[in-house]
Order: C-alpha cells, then structure tokens, then sequence
C-alpha cells in the first residue's frame, strides 16, 4: 500500500470539504457550545454541590467529546464513498491505478482528522473552561489530569477511527446515501452506552485501568475493522449495483 | 493492444456479453456500436478492470484483464471517459485534473504541462479556475476528456462522449478525437451514433450482447450489398425526370425514386449497371449532371444486423 496515494486522495477530500459550508460549520459550532454550554451549566449547578460530588461529575462530560467525534464523522464518512457515488465520480477514480485499501485509507483519513481537530480543540476549550469555572470550588485546576490524557489522546482518536472505519464499511454497502448516514450515526451507540454506564454507576469512567481496557478494546476492533472495511469493499458492485 | 477471447459477463441469469472476441491493434480507432443494454459500458468496464468477467479471455498491452496482479498495470496504461463524466463539482477544472494526474504518477513538471496542454487544446485554459460544476455539459465532457488524457494512456476508452452534446460540443468533442487519432493513439469508441462511428473509426464491431460483426465501415457496407442487401445510384438530372426517363430507368431496376431533379436507382451492382443507367436516361432524352453511388449505408448495416442479431 502506497501512503502517498491514500495523502492524495485525502488531500482532495480536504479541498472538496472546504466548500461543504454546513460540514464545516457542524465541526467548529457544536465542539464549541458544548465547551462553553456545560462549564456554564456547572459553574451554576455546582454552587450547591461539594466538591467531592463535582469530582465525580467531571470526568464523564469529556465523554461527550468521545461521543461527538463519531456524531461529526458521520456525514464526513458518509460523504466520502457514498458522495462520490452520487456524483458519479467514483467510477473514474476507480479506473485509476490505485489500490482499495489506498482508497479507503485515504477517504478515512479524510474523514478522521478534521472531526479530531475538532473534537481536540472542543476538548481543551472544555477543560480551560470547565477550570476557570471549577477552580473556586475544588481550589485546584481539575484539567488535566492522567485520565483526561487517557480519554482525550487515546480514547477519543481510537473512538473516532472507529466510527470513520464502520461509516466508510456502511457507505460501501448501502446503495443510498441518507440511509448510510443513518446506519453511520449508529456508531455513537457504543460511546452512548458506556456514558451511560458511567453515570449509573456500573463503570467507573474516572478509573484509569478501565479507561486502559476501553482503549485496548478499541485498538483491537479499530485493526479488525480496516481489514473488514477492506474485504467488503466491493468496487464491483458498488459500480453496478447502486442507483 | 486489445485481445479477447470468448469475453462473456453475466449479471445472475443476465448475459450482459456473450462470448465476444476481438482485437483491436496499437494506433487503430476501434468502435463499438450497438443499442442501449447491447453490453457495450460492461465490455469497457471489464476490459478497465472496473468489474471482472464471468468468463473467457482479455488481454490489453499482454497484460491478463482477470489476473489481479496486472490490472493496476493495465490501469496505468489506460484512461477513460465513463458515459458519465463525474468529475468533482466542487473542485476547479485544474484541480481535477491536477488531483487525477497525480493518482497516475504523472510527474509535477509534466502534469502541469500536460494540464495546460489539454485544457488549451480543448478550449478551457482560459475557465482553468472556474469550479466544474458552473461548467456546461460540453465543457464537461471536454474536461473530462482531458482527464483521461492527462497521464497520456496509450489506450483510450471512451464511452458514449457525444452522448446528451449538443450539436456545436459534439463536434467539438469529434474533432479533437480526429486530432487524438492523428496522434496514432489507440482508441475505443463506445458509441451508438453510426455517423460518428464511420467518420472517425477505423474499424468497427456491432455489438448486441453478442458480437455480431466487425470491420472497416467499407468492409461493412460491402458485406451487406453482397449479402443480398442493394446499393444506390444517385442521378442529378438538369430538369425534372420526365415519365419516358422513369419508364427506361425501371425496366432496369425495381426500384427508382425521384425528388426534383433527382434519381435514386437502386442496384445491385452500380459499378456494373451505371452504364445502362446513363444509357437509358440519355436515350430517353434526358441531361445528366453528375452519377453517383451512394451504397449500403453503414445504417443500412447496423439495422440490419442488429435486428438479425435480435436487437433490443
């Protein structure tokens, strides 16, 4: 596989979303509501709690962050095949000496870094604000700390990558595109679950080690997923099958 | 440069091409005609390696169609204007082709002036950053052209590229497939517009599912005249065809038209029995201005073998 050739493709991608305004919007507008909304809510709501209780509340939020790097990748990954089929573009790029996994590397790079740009720089807005907010209270800035390290350089990028790598599976398979967006969005649903978790207290999301196995998990099932994504690719029929 | 051998590709029950062999030779302009559904865009697509065969054999440059290890070679080798153009809407015609040219190694200096020289060939230089999608359709079959130039393949496809033009594009669009021609560049031409077929290719293949002929355009017409088919002789008269004119034309064919002073005489052998011809109008009183013979029409042949080949 020939890196430069996935870059290239990439590097195209980047340049057509550029003109996607509402894409682009999405990625600088909801990291940013959420950094200044919730450490607005907290510095409110936290006034009546002690700040034990506020310690407990803080590392889950940044899942939020987990949760919204796959909600922003959905309509990127989505775009990058099923785009390219609507277009009617796919069929000359495929005709072109380039390998299906330097394709698909190179749509899911498209479709990872700007959602983890965004995601990170939502993120460390997050934890200044939440510190400027927290600091009366815990007499110390919360952010950051090894866990938010965890969760912010290696859980978030591994989420994402998952979530690229099942929308780029599920817009190689589904023959229309809002469907694959729909099918894409499900991805959130493992990052939902394990927040929720969390907050019933049936996972310590402040917990290093258990952070530690999410990421191995993820590193496991990203690995599996690209040679998934590989496998079913199937230049074939997405050139005959799709309306 | 092309060479198939029982080229057969099913879709389930569907034979979308039915044991199809051909060749087609470095430097020849090769045109496959035939009606919509005729298996024309998959023969290309297979051929691109874009889709695989069920069945059979093809080889382009020596490289094997089937083999996996050699179809990013022969994707190298080849460009191709699929019958639609899809070319990124958003991206400006120079980075379209700039963004192709780089998928196919094409160094920088040469890209470049490759971009410039097709664009100028093709009259978009000067829309060079205009976003593709304000283009109109003949602009955009022209970049599109030029995308699959940009690499300079040796062999060229191209699917239907006058298709949906209006007349002004089209012929645009044939001129510089004429000009590519000159270049002794090898081309196939899917097309089901005959007229374009015999101007511009050297030899052609009716396709109808099945392969029904091949040929020079000449060799074609030929075929069907000795096949029981007619040619036309064409008489310009200087007046109107009077009856006694008709009446000796007919005694020598069953079938004589008249329009103005023009006369149609349907023949079997014109080269043979023009002579007659202008022996019968003169004794009959009439002035010629000019004979000539029109033949079997490449239409004439194409509907012929397509509805013998049973047509869709």
């Amino acid at each position: 596989m020939r890196l430069a050739k996935s870059w290239i493709i990439a590097a195209k991608d980047f340049k057509t979303l550029r003109k996607k305004k509402n894409i682009i919007y999405s990625l600088v507008v909801i990291p940013l509501l959420i950094a200044i909304l919730i450490p607005t809510v907290i510095g409110y709501v936290g006034q009546n709690k002690s700040p034990a209780e506020l310690v407990v509340l803080l590392p889950a939020f940044l899942f939020y962050y987990v949760i919204l790097g796959s909600y922003l990748s959905t309509p990127i990954a989505s775009y990058t095949i099923a785009g390219e089929k609507v277009e009617k573009s796919l069929e000359p790029l495929l005709a072109t000496p380039t390998t299906d996994s330097e394709i698909l590397l190179g749509k899911g790079i498209a479709a990872f870094l700007p959602p983890l740009a965004a995601v990170l720089g939502g993120s460390a807005l997050f934890m200044l604000f939440m510190d400027l907010t927290t600091k009366g209270k815990l007499g110390y800035y919360y952010f950051p700390d090894w866990n938010s390290a965890i969760v912010v350089l290696l859980l978030l990028p591994l989420a994402l990558l998952m979530s690229v790598q099942m929308n780029v599976i599920v817009s190689s398979r589904v023959t229309d595109i809002r469907a694959g967006q729909q099918l894409g969005a499900l991805t959130m649903i493992p990052f939902v679950g394990l927040y929720v978790a969390g907050e019933l207290n049936l996972i310590n999301l402040g917990d290093t080690s258990n952070l530690l196995i999410i990421v191995a998990a993820l590193i496991v099932v990203d690995v599996l997923l690209f040679f998934v994504s590989t496998a079913t690719f199937r230049r074939e029929e997405i050139l005959t099958k799709w309306k | 440069m092309i060479e198939t051998k029982n080229l057969t590709r099913k879709f389930g029950d569907v034979t979308a091409v039915d044991d199809v062999t051909f060749r087609v030779e470095e430097g020849e302009v090769f045109g496959f005609l035939g009606p919509n559904g005729a298996g024309k865009t998959t023969t290309v697509r297979m051929l691109c390696c874009l889709i695989s065969k069920t069945s059979g054999e093809a080889r382009i440059a020596g490289y094997d169609v089937g083999k996996n290890a050699d179809s990013l070679r022969i994707r190298k080798l080849i460009g191709l204007v699929p019958d639609n153009v899809g070319l990124y809407d958003d991206l400006s015609a120079y980075d379209n082709l700039d963004f192709y040219g780089k998928l196919y190694d094409c160094p920088d200096a040469q890209r470049k002036e490759n971009i410039q020289r097709f664009l100028t060939m093709l009259g978009l230089w000067e829309k060079r950053d205009a976003i593709a999608g304000t283009f109109s359709k003949g602009m955009k079959q022209k970049l599109a052209i030029a995308r699959a130039l940009i690499h300079e393949p040796r062999l060229l496809f191209m699917d239907e590229p006058t298709a949906n033009l209006d007349p002004e594009s089209a012929k645009t669009v044939r001129d510089f497939i004429l000009e590519l021609k000159k270049e002794k560049r090898t081309i196939f031409l899917n097309t089901h517009n005959l007229d374009e077929a015999q101007r511009i290719c050297d030899r052609i293949g009716i396709l109808n599912t099945k392969l029904i002929a091949t040929g020079t355009p000449q060799e074609l017409e030929k075929a069907l005249s000795s096949g029981g088919g007619t040619r036309k002789t064409v008489v310009l008269l200087q007046e109107q065809a009077t009856d006694a004119v008709l009446a000796g034309l007919r005694k020598l064919s069953g079938n004589v038209t008249t329009e103005g002073n023009k006369l149609t005489v349907e023949l079997k052998d014109p080269e043979k029995e023009n002579a007659a011809v202008i022996e019968a109008i003169a004794k009959a009183g009439g002035h010629i201005q000019s004979v000539t013979i029109a033949g079997a029409s490449l239409e004439d042949v194409y509907l012929k073998l397509v509805k013998e080949g049973g047509g869709s």
